[in-house]
């Protein structure tokens, strides 16, 4: 499978993303540059987190107009597979592929330390090889809680787009565990197609056994548990 | 002909501005307890070049909708002169 990891000016953890896709997933990898609009034939691209153009205007505003995303929304439309990660999380909502938005944390504090995650649906191609145990990945970011109107979360509800929930180490999705002030503890989604995926913590950060919390693979893992079946 | 717009864009009545309830929170530090409720938003100040008021009410709005403000998240006003 060929990943591409798109840069914007500000990104900062597209390497963190090729490593572990490269190294660790022995994968494919190719970097596009966000003027690119040519996406060579990568099967799956993944925005990664940041801060794209200095988070100028809003989060992800002025990235979701970088040239290379009429050609990610194209193939997004044409089923190919896009991910967002923290900043990539919040261009997609401001593209419009992924329902919602990112506001700033309701503590009004950038927040970078390991949450606890759930996984809650395991029907999609980042989350099926999820348990109903709780999951250790970090989070960084000022603007993570997650808002959409509650005609869109019902909807992410009966269509089982909720890829995962801020919960307590024990997987009880609780107020005390949610660090942002999100709508439903609401982590990551996906669309309704289940071809584009978003989530504010990162994953990749958390993929590497040497770094002593690889919970974060698991995503990687159901990524090609899928693909190479 | 040139317009020169004044744009507010604020966040939506119904969601938690945590800047302005922090700034509110900090009025009583400044013996000012009558204040309440502030919300803080943007103000955007741009020029643009059209043959009316009417195109450049529609080119602002446009702008408005496609970059400088997140409808789910905001809301915007603003008003037109000629520069």
């Amino acid at each position: 499978m060929k990943f591409g990891v798109v840069v914007f000016p500000g990104s900062n953890c597209d390497m963190d993303m090729v490593y572990v896709l490269e190294s660790i997933m022995k994968q494919e990898v190719v970097k596009l540059w966000h003027k690119d609009t040519n996406l060579q034939n990568c099967d799956f691209i993944i925005l990664p987190g940041g801060f794209s153009f200095g988070d100028y205007l809003r989060s992800g505003a002025i990235a979701n107009y970088s040239p290379i995303m009429e050609k990610l929304v194209e193939h997004a439309n044409n089923g190919g597979y896009v991910m967002g990660i923290c900043n990539g999380f919040q261009i997609l909502c401001e593209s419009g592929l992924l329902p919602g938005a990112l506001l700033h944390n309701t503590n009004h504090k950038f927040i970078c330390k390991n949450i606890h995650l759930t996984a809650i649906t395991k029907n999609t191609l980042v989350t099926n090889q999820y348990s109903d145990n709780a999951v250790k990945i970090p989070i960084a970011h000022g603007e993570g809680r997650y808002h959409a109107d509650e005609e869109t979360l019902q909807e992410l509800i009966t269509n089982e787009q909720i890829l995962f929930k801020y919960s307590d180490e024990n997987g009880n999705i609780t107020e005390e565990a949610n660090p942002n002030g999100s709508l439903l503890n609401i982590a990551g989604v996906c669309n309704k197609n289940r071809n584009v995926f978003g989530m504010m913590p990162h994953p990749e950060r958390a993929a590497d056994a040497e770094l002593n919390n690889a919970d974060g693979k698991i995503l990687f893992d159901s990524i090609l548990n899928i693909v190479l079946s | 002909m040139k317009f020169r717009a004044e744009i507010d864009i604020m966040p939506l009545k119904a969601l938690l501005d945590p800047q302005g309830k922090a700034v509110s929170a900090s009025m009583g530090n400044v013996g000012l307890t009558e204040i309440t409720n502030v919300r803080i938003g943007k103000h955007i100040t741009l020029e643009v070049d059209a043959d009316n008021k009417e195109v450049a009410n529609t080119k602002v709005t446009e702008a408005c909708t496609k970059l400088l403000a997140n409808q789910i998240m905001e809301g915007f006003e603003f008003t037109l002169e000629e520069a």
